[in-house]
Protein backbone atom coordinates (compact mmCIF):
# COMPACT_ATOMS: atom_id res chain seq x y z
CA UNK A 1 0.00 0.00 0.00
CA UNK A 2 1.46 3.36 1.09
CA UNK A 3 5.04 3.01 1.17
CA UNK A 4 5.27 0.53 -2.51
CA UNK A 5 2.91 3.48 -4.38
CA UNK A 6 5.42 6.60 -2.96
CA UNK A 7 7.23 6.75 -6.16
CA UNK A 8 4.17 6.04 -8.67
CA UNK A 9 2.24 8.92 -5.93
CA UNK A 10 5.20 11.32 -6.39
CA UNK A 11 5.16 11.02 -9.82
CA UNK A 12 1.54 11.67 -10.21
CA UNK A 13 1.53 14.75 -7.60
CA UNK A 14 4.44 15.92 -9.63
CA UNK A 15 2.32 16.03 -12.98
CA UNK A 16 -0.52 18.24 -10.93
CA UNK A 17 2.39 20.57 -9.93
CA UNK A 18 3.76 21.26 -12.97
CA UNK A 19 0.31 21.85 -14.33
CA UNK A 20 -0.37 24.26 -11.70
CA UNK A 21 2.97 26.42 -12.80
CA UNK A 22 2.04 26.22 -16.49
CA UNK A 23 -1.21 27.48 -15.86
CA UNK A 24 -0.35 29.96 -13.36
CA UNK A 25 2.41 31.68 -15.50
CA UNK A 26 2.55 35.03 -13.95
CA UNK A 27 3.83 33.86 -10.63
CA UNK A 28 6.80 32.23 -12.43
CA UNK A 29 7.73 35.14 -14.62
CA UNK A 30 7.85 37.04 -11.22
CA UNK A 31 10.00 35.41 -9.57
CA UNK A 32 12.36 35.02 -12.28
CA UNK A 33 12.11 38.98 -13.23
CA UNK A 34 13.46 39.68 -10.03
CA UNK A 35 16.82 38.21 -10.23
CA UNK A 36 17.10 39.55 -13.35
CA UNK A 37 15.86 43.20 -12.01
CA UNK A 38 18.84 42.61 -9.79
CA UNK A 39 21.39 42.11 -12.26
CA UNK A 40 20.82 44.62 -14.43
CA UNK A 41 21.11 47.44 -11.32
CA UNK A 42 23.94 45.67 -9.64
CA UNK A 43 25.78 45.58 -13.19
CA UNK A 44 24.67 49.17 -14.90
CA UNK A 45 24.06 50.91 -11.88
CA UNK A 46 26.33 50.15 -9.05
CA UNK A 47 29.24 47.86 -11.52
CA UNK A 48 31.46 50.61 -12.69
CA UNK A 49 32.36 51.36 -9.00
CA UNK A 50 32.12 48.36 -7.24
CA UNK A 51 34.08 46.73 -10.08
CA UNK A 52 36.59 48.82 -9.40
CA UNK A 53 37.13 47.66 -5.73
CA UNK A 54 37.11 44.16 -6.63
CA UNK A 55 40.80 42.43 -5.64
CA UNK A 56 43.26 40.93 -7.19
CA UNK A 57 42.48 42.75 -10.86
CA UNK A 58 45.64 45.25 -11.36
CA UNK A 59 43.73 48.61 -10.60
CA UNK A 60 40.64 46.70 -9.94
CA UNK A 61 38.56 45.41 -12.16
CA UNK A 62 35.63 46.95 -14.45
CA UNK A 63 31.86 46.28 -15.28
CA UNK A 64 32.62 43.36 -16.61
CA UNK A 65 34.38 41.89 -13.52
CA UNK A 66 32.09 42.47 -12.01
CA UNK A 67 29.04 40.75 -13.80
CA UNK A 68 31.41 37.73 -13.70
CA UNK A 69 31.98 38.34 -9.60
CA UNK A 70 27.89 38.45 -9.06
CA UNK A 71 26.39 36.04 -11.55
CA UNK A 72 26.85 33.08 -9.15
CA UNK A 73 25.08 35.45 -6.47
CA UNK A 74 22.27 35.75 -8.51
CA UNK A 75 21.93 32.67 -10.06
CA UNK A 76 21.89 31.60 -6.15
CA UNK A 77 19.06 34.56 -5.64
CA UNK A 78 17.34 32.83 -8.57
CA UNK A 79 16.61 29.80 -6.61
CA UNK A 80 15.71 31.40 -3.46
CA UNK A 81 13.39 32.92 -5.39
CA UNK A 82 12.07 30.25 -6.86
CA UNK A 83 11.74 28.99 -3.50
CA UNK A 84 10.07 31.44 -1.80
CA UNK A 85 6.94 31.33 -4.69
CA UNK A 86 6.89 27.22 -3.51
CA UNK A 87 6.20 28.56 -0.24
CA UNK A 88 3.09 30.79 -1.47
CA UNK A 89 1.94 28.04 -4.02
CA UNK A 90 1.96 25.43 -1.16
CA UNK A 91 0.21 27.66 1.44
CA UNK A 92 -2.79 28.53 -1.68
CA UNK A 93 -2.57 24.83 -2.38
CA UNK A 94 -3.41 23.68 1.61
CA UNK A 95 -6.48 26.12 1.28
CA UNK A 96 -7.97 24.25 -1.13
CA UNK A 97 -10.32 21.42 -0.64
CA UNK A 98 -8.99 19.09 -3.04
CA UNK A 99 -6.31 18.69 0.20
CA UNK A 100 -8.73 17.33 1.73
CA UNK A 101 -9.68 14.78 -0.62
CA UNK A 102 -6.10 13.79 -0.47
CA UNK A 103 -6.20 13.39 2.76
CA UNK A 104 -9.05 10.76 3.03
CA UNK A 105 -7.15 8.24 0.18
CA UNK A 106 -5.53 5.66 0.71
CA UNK A 107 -1.88 7.37 -0.99
CA UNK A 108 1.60 7.99 0.24
CA UNK A 109 0.37 11.30 1.96
CA UNK A 110 3.74 12.77 1.19
CA UNK A 111 3.82 12.71 -2.17
CA UNK A 112 1.56 16.25 -2.03
CA UNK A 113 4.53 17.82 -0.58
CA UNK A 114 6.94 15.56 -2.85
CA UNK A 115 5.25 16.84 -5.59
CA UNK A 116 5.33 20.18 -4.79
CA UNK A 117 9.10 20.06 -3.94
CA UNK A 118 10.43 18.23 -7.46
CA UNK A 119 8.08 20.63 -9.28
CA UNK A 120 9.96 23.76 -7.88
CA UNK A 121 13.14 21.95 -8.65
CA UNK A 122 12.12 21.71 -12.48
CA UNK A 123 10.74 25.78 -12.19
CA UNK A 124 14.47 25.95 -10.36
CA UNK A 125 15.86 24.54 -13.51
CA UNK A 126 13.90 26.87 -15.95
CA UNK A 127 14.38 29.95 -14.23
CA UNK A 128 18.20 29.14 -14.44
CA UNK A 129 18.62 28.66 -17.19
CA UNK A 130 16.88 32.17 -18.58
CA UNK A 131 18.61 33.94 -15.99
CA UNK A 132 22.08 32.74 -17.07
CA UNK A 133 21.04 32.80 -20.53
CA UNK A 134 20.81 37.01 -19.77
CA UNK A 135 23.89 37.07 -17.77
CA UNK A 136 26.08 35.46 -21.05
CA UNK A 137 23.88 38.07 -23.16
CA UNK A 138 24.91 41.17 -20.91
CA UNK A 139 28.64 39.75 -21.44
CA UNK A 140 29.46 36.98 -18.97
CA UNK A 141 32.14 34.89 -20.09
CA UNK A 142 34.00 32.04 -18.42
CA UNK A 143 36.39 29.42 -18.71
CA UNK A 144 34.74 26.92 -16.90
CA UNK A 145 34.88 23.44 -19.02
CA UNK A 146 31.74 20.90 -18.67
CA UNK A 147 32.68 19.16 -16.08
CA UNK A 148 32.45 22.83 -13.88
CA UNK A 149 28.94 23.50 -15.69
CA UNK A 150 27.77 19.98 -14.79
CA UNK A 151 28.95 20.93 -10.87
CA UNK A 152 27.41 23.77 -11.15
CA UNK A 153 24.18 22.82 -12.65
CA UNK A 154 24.77 19.68 -9.63
CA UNK A 155 25.24 22.23 -7.54
CA UNK A 156 21.90 24.27 -7.74
CA UNK A 157 19.85 21.11 -8.03
CA UNK A 158 21.05 20.76 -4.20
CA UNK A 159 20.37 23.85 -3.22
CA UNK A 160 17.12 24.04 -4.77
CA UNK A 161 16.18 20.61 -3.59
CA UNK A 162 17.31 21.78 0.51
CA UNK A 163 15.56 26.02 -0.04
CA UNK A 164 12.28 24.19 -1.46
CA UNK A 165 11.74 21.75 1.61
CA UNK A 166 12.49 24.48 3.89
CA UNK A 167 9.54 26.89 2.03
CA UNK A 168 7.08 23.84 1.57
CA UNK A 169 7.48 23.84 5.38
CA UNK A 170 6.76 27.67 5.78
CA UNK A 171 4.00 27.29 3.38
CA UNK A 172 2.27 24.64 5.38
CA UNK A 173 3.31 26.76 8.58
CA UNK A 174 1.61 29.90 7.21
CA UNK A 175 -1.81 30.67 8.50
CA UNK A 176 -2.47 32.68 5.35
CA UNK A 177 -0.81 33.24 1.72
CA UNK A 178 -0.04 36.51 3.05
CA UNK A 179 1.97 35.07 6.06
CA UNK A 180 3.33 32.40 3.81
CA UNK A 181 4.78 34.64 0.75
CA UNK A 182 6.35 36.97 3.91
CA UNK A 183 8.23 33.96 6.03
CA UNK A 184 10.59 33.11 3.39
CA UNK A 185 11.88 37.03 3.06
CA UNK A 186 14.55 36.52 4.76
CA UNK A 187 16.26 33.69 1.42
CA UNK A 188 16.50 36.61 -0.25
CA UNK A 189 18.03 39.31 1.66
CA UNK A 190 20.69 37.10 3.12
CA UNK A 191 22.56 36.49 0.06
CA UNK A 192 22.90 40.74 0.46
CA UNK A 193 25.17 39.98 3.39
CA UNK A 194 27.41 36.99 1.57
CA UNK A 195 30.19 36.92 -0.38
CA UNK A 196 27.42 37.74 -3.66
CA UNK A 197 27.86 41.23 -4.41
CA UNK A 198 30.87 42.70 -2.68
CA UNK A 199 34.20 39.94 -1.08
CA UNK A 200 32.96 39.81 2.84
CA UNK A 201 36.73 41.32 3.35
CA UNK A 202 35.38 44.98 2.66
CA UNK A 203 32.41 44.38 5.43
CA UNK A 204 33.16 45.75 9.04
CA UNK A 205 34.33 42.76 11.26
CA UNK A 206 31.23 41.91 12.83
CA UNK A 207 29.13 41.76 9.95
CA UNK A 208 32.06 39.87 8.02
CA UNK A 209 31.55 37.45 10.73
CA UNK A 210 28.04 36.70 10.20
CA UNK A 211 28.71 36.92 6.38
CA UNK A 212 31.55 34.27 6.12
CA UNK A 213 29.40 31.98 8.64
CA UNK A 214 26.28 31.73 6.94
CA UNK A 215 25.04 29.10 4.43
CA UNK A 216 25.49 31.05 1.64
CA UNK A 217 28.34 32.37 1.47
CA UNK A 218 29.99 28.75 0.87
CA UNK A 219 27.09 27.87 -1.45
CA UNK A 220 28.00 30.84 -3.84
CA UNK A 221 32.09 30.37 -3.05
CA UNK A 222 31.55 27.34 -4.76
CA UNK A 223 28.96 27.86 -6.99
CA UNK A 224 31.66 31.31 -8.14
CA UNK A 225 34.52 28.76 -8.41
CA UNK A 226 32.67 26.18 -10.48
CA UNK A 227 31.33 28.47 -13.49
CA UNK A 228 34.63 30.53 -13.67
CA UNK A 229 36.82 27.58 -13.98
CA UNK A 230 38.67 27.60 -10.73
CA UNK A 231 39.78 25.15 -8.38
CA UNK A 232 36.98 24.22 -5.72
CA UNK A 233 37.76 23.99 -2.11
CA UNK A 234 36.79 22.86 1.22
CA UNK A 235 33.71 25.42 0.76
CA UNK A 236 32.14 22.80 -1.45
CA UNK A 237 32.10 20.48 1.80
CA UNK A 238 30.62 22.59 3.58
CA UNK A 239 28.06 23.91 1.19
CA UNK A 240 26.74 20.08 0.46
CA UNK A 241 27.00 19.62 4.25
CA UNK A 242 24.11 22.99 4.73
CA UNK A 243 22.35 21.85 2.10
CA UNK A 244 21.81 18.25 3.31
CA UNK A 245 20.90 19.42 6.93
CA UNK A 246 18.55 22.49 5.39
CA UNK A 247 16.49 19.86 3.65
CA UNK A 248 16.67 17.15 6.28
CA UNK A 249 15.17 19.74 8.61
CA UNK A 250 12.88 20.97 6.29
CA UNK A 251 11.27 17.37 5.27
CA UNK A 252 10.94 16.40 8.46
CA UNK A 253 9.55 19.86 9.92
CA UNK A 254 6.80 19.96 6.48
CA UNK A 255 6.14 16.29 7.19
CA UNK A 256 5.56 16.59 10.89
CA UNK A 257 3.13 19.53 9.80
CA UNK A 258 1.70 18.18 6.53
CA UNK A 259 0.70 14.54 8.66
CA UNK A 260 -0.96 15.94 11.56
CA UNK A 261 -4.42 15.53 11.99
CA UNK A 262 -6.26 18.93 10.64
CA UNK A 263 -7.88 21.09 12.95
CA UNK A 264 -11.30 21.20 10.51
CA UNK B 1 -15.02 -7.54 5.18
CA UNK B 2 -17.36 -11.02 5.17
CA UNK B 3 -21.30 -10.41 4.18
CA UNK B 4 -22.26 -10.59 7.83
CA UNK B 5 -20.25 -7.52 9.05
CA UNK B 6 -21.88 -4.13 8.74
CA UNK B 7 -20.36 -1.73 6.65
CA UNK B 8 -20.35 0.77 9.45
CA UNK B 9 -20.49 -0.04 13.40
CA UNK B 10 -20.75 2.59 15.51
CA UNK B 11 -21.58 2.71 19.52
CA UNK B 12 -20.94 4.93 22.16
CA UNK B 13 -18.75 7.84 20.17
CA UNK B 14 -18.01 10.89 21.57
CA UNK B 15 -16.22 14.03 20.26
CA UNK B 16 -15.50 17.48 22.23
CA UNK B 17 -13.38 20.39 21.69
CA UNK B 18 -12.65 21.31 24.69
CA UNK B 19 -15.33 21.20 27.16
CA UNK B 20 -17.71 21.72 24.03
CA UNK B 21 -19.27 18.58 23.47
CA UNK B 22 -20.12 18.03 19.87
CA UNK B 23 -21.06 14.00 19.55
CA UNK B 24 -22.33 13.21 23.08
CA UNK B 25 -23.30 8.78 22.36
CA UNK B 26 -23.89 7.91 18.56
CA UNK B 27 -24.71 4.89 18.13
CA UNK B 28 -25.24 3.85 14.54
CA UNK B 29 -25.15 0.82 12.22
CA UNK B 30 -25.26 0.44 8.10
CA UNK B 31 -25.74 -2.92 7.11
CA UNK B 32 -24.52 -3.62 3.24
CA UNK B 33 -25.49 -2.82 0.75
CA UNK B 34 -27.80 -0.16 2.37
CA UNK B 35 -28.55 3.83 2.32
CA UNK B 36 -28.34 5.66 5.99
CA UNK B 37 -28.84 9.12 5.88
CA UNK B 38 -28.15 11.66 9.07
CA UNK B 39 -30.95 14.33 9.15
CA UNK B 40 -29.97 17.19 11.04
CA UNK B 41 -29.77 21.36 10.86
CA UNK B 42 -26.36 22.86 11.03
CA UNK B 43 -24.23 22.29 13.73
CA UNK B 44 -25.83 19.08 14.73
CA UNK B 45 -22.59 17.58 14.15
CA UNK B 46 -23.21 15.58 10.84
CA UNK B 47 -19.10 16.44 9.57
CA UNK B 48 -17.85 15.60 12.57
CA UNK B 49 -19.48 12.03 12.08
CA UNK B 50 -18.55 11.75 8.23
CA UNK B 51 -14.77 12.88 9.43
CA UNK B 52 -14.09 10.32 12.23
CA UNK B 53 -15.85 7.76 9.77
CA UNK B 54 -13.27 8.72 7.22
CA UNK B 55 -10.26 8.63 9.74
CA UNK B 56 -9.76 12.30 8.85
CA UNK B 57 -10.56 13.19 12.83
CA UNK B 58 -10.12 11.85 16.46
CA UNK B 59 -12.84 10.37 17.76
CA UNK B 60 -13.13 10.95 21.46
CA UNK B 61 -14.66 7.80 22.97
CA UNK B 62 -16.45 4.62 21.41
CA UNK B 63 -15.96 2.28 19.21
CA UNK B 64 -15.79 2.79 15.40
CA UNK B 65 -15.82 0.42 12.35
CA UNK B 66 -15.75 0.96 8.89
CA UNK B 67 -15.93 -2.06 6.39
CA UNK B 68 -14.09 -4.00 9.05
CA UNK B 69 -11.31 -1.62 10.16
CA UNK B 70 -10.80 0.18 13.30
CA UNK B 71 -10.50 3.92 12.24
CA UNK B 72 -7.85 4.09 15.22
CA UNK B 73 -5.80 1.64 14.56
CA UNK B 74 -6.29 0.87 11.03
CA UNK B 75 -6.65 4.30 9.16
CA UNK B 76 -5.42 3.37 6.11
CA UNK B 77 -7.46 0.02 5.58
CA UNK B 78 -10.35 2.30 6.09
CA UNK B 79 -9.30 4.92 2.36
CA UNK B 80 -8.62 2.05 1.27
CA UNK B 81 -12.24 1.12 1.21
CA UNK B 82 -14.01 4.13 1.16
CA UNK B 83 -14.68 7.19 -1.09
CA UNK B 84 -15.73 10.60 0.37
CA UNK B 85 -16.96 14.05 -0.98
CA UNK B 86 -17.42 16.43 1.56
CA UNK B 87 -19.56 19.03 2.39
CA UNK B 88 -16.90 21.67 0.60
CA UNK B 89 -15.85 21.05 -2.72
CA UNK B 90 -12.51 18.93 -3.18
CA UNK B 91 -11.53 19.55 -6.44
CA UNK B 92 -8.77 20.96 -8.12
CA UNK B 93 -9.94 23.92 -9.87
CA UNK B 94 -6.44 25.22 -11.87
CA UNK B 95 -7.06 21.36 -13.92
CA UNK B 96 -9.55 20.39 -16.26
CA UNK B 97 -12.31 17.93 -15.61
CA UNK B 98 -10.67 15.18 -17.62
CA UNK B 99 -7.25 16.12 -15.78
CA UNK B 100 -8.84 16.43 -12.45
CA UNK B 101 -10.33 12.49 -12.99
CA UNK B 102 -7.46 11.10 -14.64
CA UNK B 103 -5.70 12.25 -11.15
CA UNK B 104 -7.90 10.18 -9.17
CA UNK B 105 -7.69 7.49 -11.35
CA UNK B 106 -3.86 7.68 -11.39
CA UNK B 107 -4.07 7.93 -7.54
CA UNK B 108 -5.92 4.48 -7.21
CA UNK B 109 -3.39 3.03 -8.93
CA UNK B 110 -4.99 2.16 -12.24
CA UNK B 111 -3.34 0.94 -15.02
CA UNK B 112 -3.08 3.47 -17.95
CA UNK B 113 -5.41 1.28 -20.13
CA UNK B 114 -7.87 1.45 -17.40
CA UNK B 115 -7.66 4.68 -16.29
CA UNK B 116 -8.16 6.33 -19.54
CA UNK B 117 -10.90 4.30 -20.03
CA UNK B 118 -12.62 4.82 -16.98
CA UNK B 119 -12.29 8.79 -17.20
CA UNK B 120 -13.96 8.41 -20.01
CA UNK B 121 -16.95 6.54 -18.68
CA UNK B 122 -17.34 8.94 -15.74
CA UNK B 123 -17.21 12.37 -18.49
CA UNK B 124 -19.82 10.57 -19.83
CA UNK B 125 -22.19 9.55 -17.24
CA UNK B 126 -21.99 12.73 -14.93
CA UNK B 127 -22.51 14.78 -18.60
CA UNK B 128 -19.42 16.62 -18.46
CA UNK B 129 -17.94 15.64 -21.47
CA UNK B 130 -18.41 19.15 -23.19
CA UNK B 131 -17.19 20.83 -20.65
CA UNK B 132 -14.63 18.10 -19.79
CA UNK B 133 -10.95 20.32 -21.46
CA UNK B 134 -12.09 23.36 -19.76
CA UNK B 135 -11.17 24.33 -16.15
CA UNK B 136 -12.98 23.24 -13.32
CA UNK B 137 -13.02 26.58 -12.03
CA UNK B 138 -15.21 27.84 -15.05
CA UNK B 139 -17.54 25.31 -13.82
CA UNK B 140 -21.08 25.95 -12.85
CA UNK B 141 -22.43 24.73 -8.72
CA UNK B 142 -23.87 21.54 -10.23
CA UNK B 143 -21.35 20.67 -12.51
CA UNK B 144 -18.79 20.98 -9.65
CA UNK B 145 -20.54 18.55 -7.40
CA UNK B 146 -20.95 16.42 -10.22
CA UNK B 147 -17.12 16.43 -11.19
CA UNK B 148 -16.85 16.18 -7.45
CA UNK B 149 -18.62 12.61 -7.06
CA UNK B 150 -17.19 11.59 -10.17
CA UNK B 151 -13.79 11.89 -8.94
CA UNK B 152 -14.94 9.86 -6.00
CA UNK B 153 -16.63 7.24 -7.38
CA UNK B 154 -13.72 6.60 -10.40
CA UNK B 155 -12.54 4.52 -8.14
CA UNK B 156 -15.10 1.92 -7.33
CA UNK B 157 -15.36 2.37 -3.65
CA UNK B 158 -17.96 0.10 -2.20
CA UNK B 159 -18.76 2.40 0.45
CA UNK B 160 -19.15 5.82 0.35
CA UNK B 161 -19.91 8.87 2.73
CA UNK B 162 -21.72 12.03 1.14
CA UNK B 163 -21.47 15.07 3.10
CA UNK B 164 -24.62 17.40 2.48
CA UNK B 165 -24.69 16.38 -1.41
CA UNK B 166 -27.24 18.70 -2.69
CA UNK B 167 -26.73 21.80 -0.32
CA UNK B 168 -26.92 24.75 -2.78
CA UNK B 169 -27.93 22.92 -5.71
CA UNK B 170 -31.25 23.47 -7.70
CA UNK B 171 -33.98 21.43 -7.80
CA UNK B 172 -32.36 19.85 -11.01
CA UNK B 173 -29.39 19.11 -10.33
CA UNK B 174 -30.26 17.78 -7.13
CA UNK B 175 -32.43 15.02 -9.02
CA UNK B 176 -29.35 14.37 -11.12
CA UNK B 177 -27.49 13.85 -8.19
CA UNK B 178 -30.62 11.37 -6.66
CA UNK B 179 -30.16 9.53 -9.92
CA UNK B 180 -26.61 8.86 -9.40
CA UNK B 181 -26.80 7.81 -5.68
CA UNK B 182 -29.51 5.27 -6.68
CA UNK B 183 -27.45 3.94 -9.00
CA UNK B 184 -24.96 3.17 -7.23
CA UNK B 185 -27.03 1.67 -4.63
CA UNK B 186 -28.16 -0.47 -7.39
CA UNK B 187 -24.33 -1.79 -7.58
CA UNK B 188 -24.38 -2.49 -4.11
CA UNK B 189 -22.56 0.25 -2.73
CA UNK B 190 -23.15 0.86 1.19
CA UNK B 191 -23.86 4.59 1.23
CA UNK B 192 -24.11 7.05 4.58
CA UNK B 193 -25.45 10.89 3.49
CA UNK B 194 -26.20 13.53 5.36
CA UNK B 195 -28.53 15.85 4.68
CA UNK B 196 -30.76 19.01 6.36
CA UNK B 197 -33.74 17.88 3.72
CA UNK B 198 -36.16 14.94 5.20
CA UNK B 199 -36.98 14.84 1.38
CA UNK B 200 -33.67 13.90 0.55
CA UNK B 201 -33.30 11.27 3.26
CA UNK B 202 -36.67 9.79 2.56
CA UNK B 203 -36.00 9.82 -1.52
CA UNK B 204 -32.56 7.71 -0.94
CA UNK B 205 -32.23 6.29 2.43
CA UNK B 206 -33.11 3.03 3.83
CA UNK B 207 -32.71 4.63 7.37
CA UNK B 208 -32.67 7.93 8.54
CA UNK B 209 -31.11 9.10 11.87
CA UNK B 210 -31.86 12.17 13.19
CA UNK B 211 -29.27 14.15 15.03
CA UNK B 212 -29.74 17.23 16.98
CA UNK B 213 -26.86 18.78 19.07
CA UNK B 214 -24.47 15.50 18.73
CA UNK B 215 -27.17 13.27 19.56
CA UNK B 216 -29.34 10.71 17.77
CA UNK B 217 -32.81 11.52 18.76
CA UNK B 218 -34.43 9.58 16.46
CA UNK B 219 -34.11 6.68 13.99
CA UNK B 220 -36.25 4.16 11.66
CA UNK B 221 -37.27 4.30 8.07
CA UNK B 222 -38.71 7.21 7.01
CA UNK B 223 -42.22 6.04 7.12
CA UNK B 224 -41.79 5.69 10.63
CA UNK B 225 -40.36 8.96 11.11
CA UNK B 226 -43.11 10.62 9.31
CA UNK B 227 -45.99 8.74 11.28
CA UNK B 228 -44.15 10.48 13.92
CA UNK B 229 -44.72 13.88 12.14
CA UNK B 230 -48.03 13.48 10.71
CA UNK B 231 -49.60 16.36 9.35
CA UNK B 232 -46.79 19.08 8.74
CA UNK B 233 -47.13 22.62 9.48
CA UNK B 234 -49.37 25.59 8.38
CA UNK B 235 -47.92 29.04 7.62
CA UNK B 236 -49.65 31.98 8.47
CA UNK B 237 -48.13 34.99 7.46
CA UNK B 238 -49.76 38.57 9.40
CA UNK B 239 -49.87 42.01 7.80
CA UNK B 240 -48.81 43.35 11.48
CA UNK B 241 -47.18 42.55 14.85
CA UNK B 242 -50.36 42.52 16.70
CA UNK B 243 -51.97 40.33 14.76
CA UNK B 244 -49.12 37.98 14.98
CA UNK B 245 -49.09 38.13 18.76
CA UNK B 246 -52.79 37.42 19.02
CA UNK B 247 -52.37 34.30 16.88
CA UNK B 248 -49.45 33.45 18.43
CA UNK B 249 -51.29 33.20 22.26
CA UNK B 250 -53.97 31.41 20.66
CA UNK B 251 -51.70 28.34 19.47
CA UNK B 252 -48.96 27.99 21.76
CA UNK B 253 -47.90 25.14 20.40
CA UNK B 254 -46.80 27.40 17.47
CA UNK B 255 -43.12 28.77 16.75
CA UNK B 256 -43.51 32.73 15.79
CA UNK B 257 -40.94 34.37 13.55
CA UNK B 258 -41.02 38.54 14.67
CA UNK B 259 -39.13 39.60 11.47
CA UNK B 260 -41.22 37.51 8.65
CA UNK B 261 -44.42 38.09 10.94
CA UNK B 262 -45.30 34.39 10.22
CA UNK B 263 -46.73 32.18 12.66
CA UNK B 264 -45.95 28.57 11.81
CA UNK B 265 -48.57 26.30 13.46
CA UNK B 266 -47.65 22.52 13.35
CA UNK B 267 -50.58 20.38 11.96
CA UNK B 268 -51.60 16.64 12.50
CA UNK B 269 -52.74 16.25 8.88
CA UNK B 270 -56.57 16.39 9.42
CA UNK B 271 -59.30 19.28 7.70
CA UNK B 272 -60.55 19.90 11.32
CA UNK B 273 -56.92 20.67 12.73
CA UNK B 274 -56.99 22.81 9.70
CA UNK B 275 -60.44 24.46 10.55
CA UNK B 276 -59.00 24.87 13.61
CA UNK B 277 -56.29 27.35 12.21
CA UNK B 278 -58.41 29.11 10.12
CA UNK B 279 -61.34 29.96 12.45
CA UNK B 280 -59.00 32.03 14.59
CA UNK B 281 -57.36 34.11 11.83
CA UNK B 282 -59.16 37.18 10.64
CA UNK B 283 -58.86 37.70 6.40
CA UNK B 284 -57.73 41.42 6.85
CA UNK B 285 -54.79 40.45 8.84
CA UNK B 286 -53.34 37.77 7.09
CA UNK B 287 -51.68 38.21 4.19
CA UNK B 288 -50.77 34.76 2.82
CA UNK B 289 -51.15 30.89 4.30
CA UNK B 290 -49.50 27.80 2.67
CA UNK B 291 -49.80 24.35 4.35
CA UNK B 292 -46.99 22.93 4.12
CA UNK B 293 -45.74 19.05 4.08
CA UNK B 294 -43.00 18.00 7.04
CA UNK B 295 -39.90 19.18 6.64
CA UNK B 296 -36.93 19.27 9.34
CA UNK B 297 -38.60 21.38 11.68
CA UNK B 298 -41.38 19.47 11.77
CA UNK B 299 -39.43 16.57 12.26
CA UNK B 300 -37.47 18.62 15.44
CA UNK B 301 -40.14 20.08 16.56
CA UNK B 302 -42.21 16.72 17.27
CA UNK B 303 -38.84 15.01 17.98
CA UNK B 304 -37.43 17.27 20.35
CA UNK B 305 -39.96 19.76 21.15
CA UNK B 306 -37.77 22.84 20.19
CA UNK B 307 -37.24 24.44 16.60
CA UNK B 308 -33.91 23.70 14.90
CA UNK B 309 -31.40 26.11 16.23
CA UNK B 310 -30.22 27.55 13.12
CA UNK B 311 -32.02 28.12 10.48
CA UNK B 312 -31.37 25.02 7.40
CA UNK B 313 -29.67 27.83 5.73
CA UNK B 314 -28.28 26.96 2.21
CA UNK B 315 -24.79 26.17 2.31
CA UNK B 316 -23.30 26.69 -1.11
CA UNK B 317 -20.05 25.15 -1.80
CA UNK B 318 -17.69 26.80 -3.03
N1 LIG C 1 -12.49 22.40 15.08
C1 LIG C 1 -13.54 22.69 15.85
N2 LIG C 1 -13.39 23.32 17.02
C2 LIG C 1 -14.44 23.61 17.80
N3 LIG C 1 -15.71 23.33 17.50
C3 LIG C 1 -15.95 22.69 16.34
C4 LIG C 1 -14.88 22.35 15.46
N4 LIG C 1 -15.42 21.74 14.38
C5 LIG C 1 -16.74 21.70 14.58
N5 LIG C 1 -17.07 22.29 15.75
C6 LIG C 1 -18.43 22.41 16.32
O1 LIG C 1 -19.04 21.16 16.29
C7 LIG C 1 -20.42 21.28 16.07
C8 LIG C 1 -20.82 20.32 14.96
O2 LIG C 1 -20.24 20.75 13.75
P1 LIG C 1 -20.46 19.97 12.39
O3 LIG C 1 -20.12 18.54 12.58
O4 LIG C 1 -19.72 20.70 11.35
O5 LIG C 1 -22.01 20.12 12.17
P2 LIG C 1 -22.87 19.92 10.83
O6 LIG C 1 -22.01 19.27 9.80
O7 LIG C 1 -24.02 19.06 11.25
O8 LIG C 1 -23.32 21.27 10.41
C9 LIG C 1 -20.68 22.72 15.77
O9 LIG C 1 -21.22 23.31 16.93
C10 LIG C 1 -19.33 23.29 15.47
O10 LIG C 1 -19.25 24.61 15.88
MG1 LIG D 1 -21.53 19.93 7.95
Amino acid sequence: MSTTYTVRDSATMLRRNLLHIRRYPSLSIMLVAQPIVFLLVFVYVFGGTLGAGLPGQEGGGDRGDYLVFITPGILIMTVASVALGTAISTATDMTTGIIARFRTMDIARVSVLTGHVLGAVIRTGFAVVIVTAFAFLLGFRSDAGPLGWLGAIGLLILIAFSLTWLTVGMGLAADSVETASNTPLFLVILPFISSAFVPTDAMPAGLRQFAEHQPFTPMIDTLRALVTGAATDSDLWLAIGWCALIALLGYLWSRRLFLRVPAR
Amino acid sequence: MTATNPAIEVSGLTKSYGDHTVLDGVDLTVPEGTVYALLGPNGAGKTTVVNILSALLTPGDGEIRVAGFDVRREPAGVRAAIGVTGQFSAIDELLTGRENLRLMADLAHLDRVTATAAVTVMLERFDLVDAADRRAQTYSGGMKRRLDLAMTLIARPRLIFLDEPTAGLDPRSRRDLWAIVREQVADGVTVLLTTQYLEEADQLADRIGVLDSGRLVAEGTAAELKRRVPGGHVSVQFTDAAGLAAAAAAHPEATTDAEALTLRVPGDGSIAGLRRVLDGLDDDGVAGLTVESPDLDDVFLALTGHATEAPAAEEIPA
